[in-house]
């Protein structure tokens, strides 16, 4: 009876492998506390790098710490499982999945480019033009 | 006349996908472009601060000295252990509810109301932890005083410790006496100084002690570690900056001034947790709702439990939105 109404409601039933395969359970509810347990380890990775703020990650890439990029990155991470497994967005046609994330990315992406690149002309104008208002 | 349109095969349809497009019901699929609009929002607060980081890199306060309080460890220094916390806290509680979402697929109606009530105590110990990081950045710990060009100067002892103003200052005579509880009226505040100190009290205590050093809101990178820190000033260039540039003590965080730097900082902080917080506590609300409505056997009798996995996408997305607040805001 519980199965059936499983079925019944529209839902199809759960991927359950994570990692690409790597990682399969056994059920939906398994899946959950084993997401849990990853997305816990990332963050208690962070908050111990946070915390040491180790001098060897201190170097710039595209004028970033790498420090700051392992910590994007690491969120990115997470954002993924939340959505994927938490949001049950992996069990969603594809169709849905593009047009919510590819959207979201997409306009964030340019957002974030322009803002930034805009910021940093601000801190160049302020710092060292002639005339520090003159934009 | 004829103007009708041509026909197109698809006459009697809703649409092309019939009443479940994407494989997913209308509330279901509207709740995901709702959570797409409001994470473009929040990207736009995000960027926007992003933006005023950039823009006075070199000066924007750092956060492990903004939130270094931990409930009933008073005076210790523990930076980031709390909202860490919180952040278990708010995964905690997406997952009571994404056990919830998964009892109610198997029509579960004990778990469902049980792994509910579950998520409304995670989400409210979340916004009062909120509530608290709040109160320690309002009242401020050390106190600052600030210049004509509304730059922070904060004060250290010779090794570069930070010293609190009440550790040096004496309160002087008060010219007025304020208006009692009694005397004034709701509306009117009394507050002729508009803090504990003066500025003339800083100075005259910052002279009594030769120890004392001013510490700016500009950063130094380390030219062998890379790390940054704040600009230290010696004796003689501490004393000229708060004879000659200070002009008003600054105590805490409010949003025209901010006693760890930059006051953008603060309004921010303020508008974008004050923003996450409101998602929290909307979601508390909608979580109750359906809470009681489970308790009912609404979604019993309707023969689904759809709606607990919807409002779920949206604890989720709040949970998700989270995740960013603490990058950008704490780690990074």
């Amino acid at each position: 009876m519980a199965d059936h109404a499983a079925h019944t409601d529209g839902h199809a039933e759960h991927k359950l492998e994570i990692f690409r395969g790597l990682v399969k359970f056994k059920s939906n509810t398994q899946k959950i506390w084993g997401v849990l347990i990853f997305l816990s380890l990332i963050t208690i990775v962070e908050v111990i790098l946070g915390y040491i703020k180790p001098d060897s990650l201190n170097g710039h890439i595209l004028g970033l710490k790498i420090l700051n990029w392992i910590f994007i990155i690491l969120t990115l991470v997470k954002a993924y499982y939340i959505t994927w497994d938490f949001m049950h967005m992996r069990d969603e046609v594809s169709g849905l999945r593009r047009a919510v994330v590819w959207t979201g990315v997409f306009l964030i992406i340019y957002l974030i480019a322009i803002l930034l690149v805009e910021g940093e002309y601000i801190y160049q104008v302020y710092k060292n033009a002639a005339v520090s208002f003159d934009f | 006349m004829d103007t009708t349109v041509a026909p197109t095969g698809t006459e009697g349809q809703t649409w092309g996908g019939g009443s479940n497009p994407l494989k997913a019901s209308y509330g279901k699929m509207m709740m995901w472009f709702f959570i797409l609009s409001d994470a473009l929002t929040f990207s736009g607060f995000l960027a926007a601060y992003g933006f005023s980081r950039f823009k006075f890199i070199e000066e924007w306060p750092i956060a492990d000295e903004v939130f270094n309080h931990f409930p009933f460890m008073h005076g210790t220094d523990a930076p980031m252990f709390y909202v860490a916390l919180m952040t278990f806290i708010l995964i905690g509680s997406s997952v009571t509810m994404v056990l919830a979402v998964d009892a109610g697929h198997h029509m579960d109606k004990k778990k469902v109301s049980f792994y509910l009530l579950l998520t409304v105590i995670g989400g409210l110990i979340f916004v009062g932890s909120q509530a608290w990081e709040w109160k320690n950045f309002i009242n401020g710990e050390y106190g600052a005083v600030k210049t004509k060009g509304g730059k922070i100067l904060q004060f250290t002892d010779a090794e570069g410790s930070r010293v609190a103003l009440h550790e040096f200052v004496t309160v002087g005579e008060r010219p007025v006496d304020a208006l009692a509880n009694n005397e004034g009226i709701w509306y009117q505040s009394d507050d002729p100084i508009g803090s504990t100190y003066t500025i003339d009290e800083v100075r005259k205590g910052f002279a009594a002690n030769p120890d004392l050093r001013i510490r700016t809101q500009v950063l130094q990178v380390d030219a062998e570690t890379g790390a940054s820190h704040k600009t230290m000033l010696s004796r003689e260039e501490s004393l000229f900056k708060l004879n000659n540039q200070a002009v008003g003590v600054v105590e805490g965080a409010n949003l025209s001034e901010n006693e760890y730097g930059a006051p953008l900082f603060a309004d921010f902080f303020f508008f974008i947790t004050g923003f996450h917080g409101f998602h929290v506590f909307s979601g508390v609300v909608f979580n109750l709702i359906i809470f009681f409505n489970v308790l009912l056997g609404t979604y019993e009798r309707r023969g689904s439990y759809e709606m607990v996995e919807k409002v779920g996408l949206y604890w989720h997305f709040v949970d998700l939105v989270w995740v960013f607040v603490f990058t950008f805001f704490y780690l990074v």
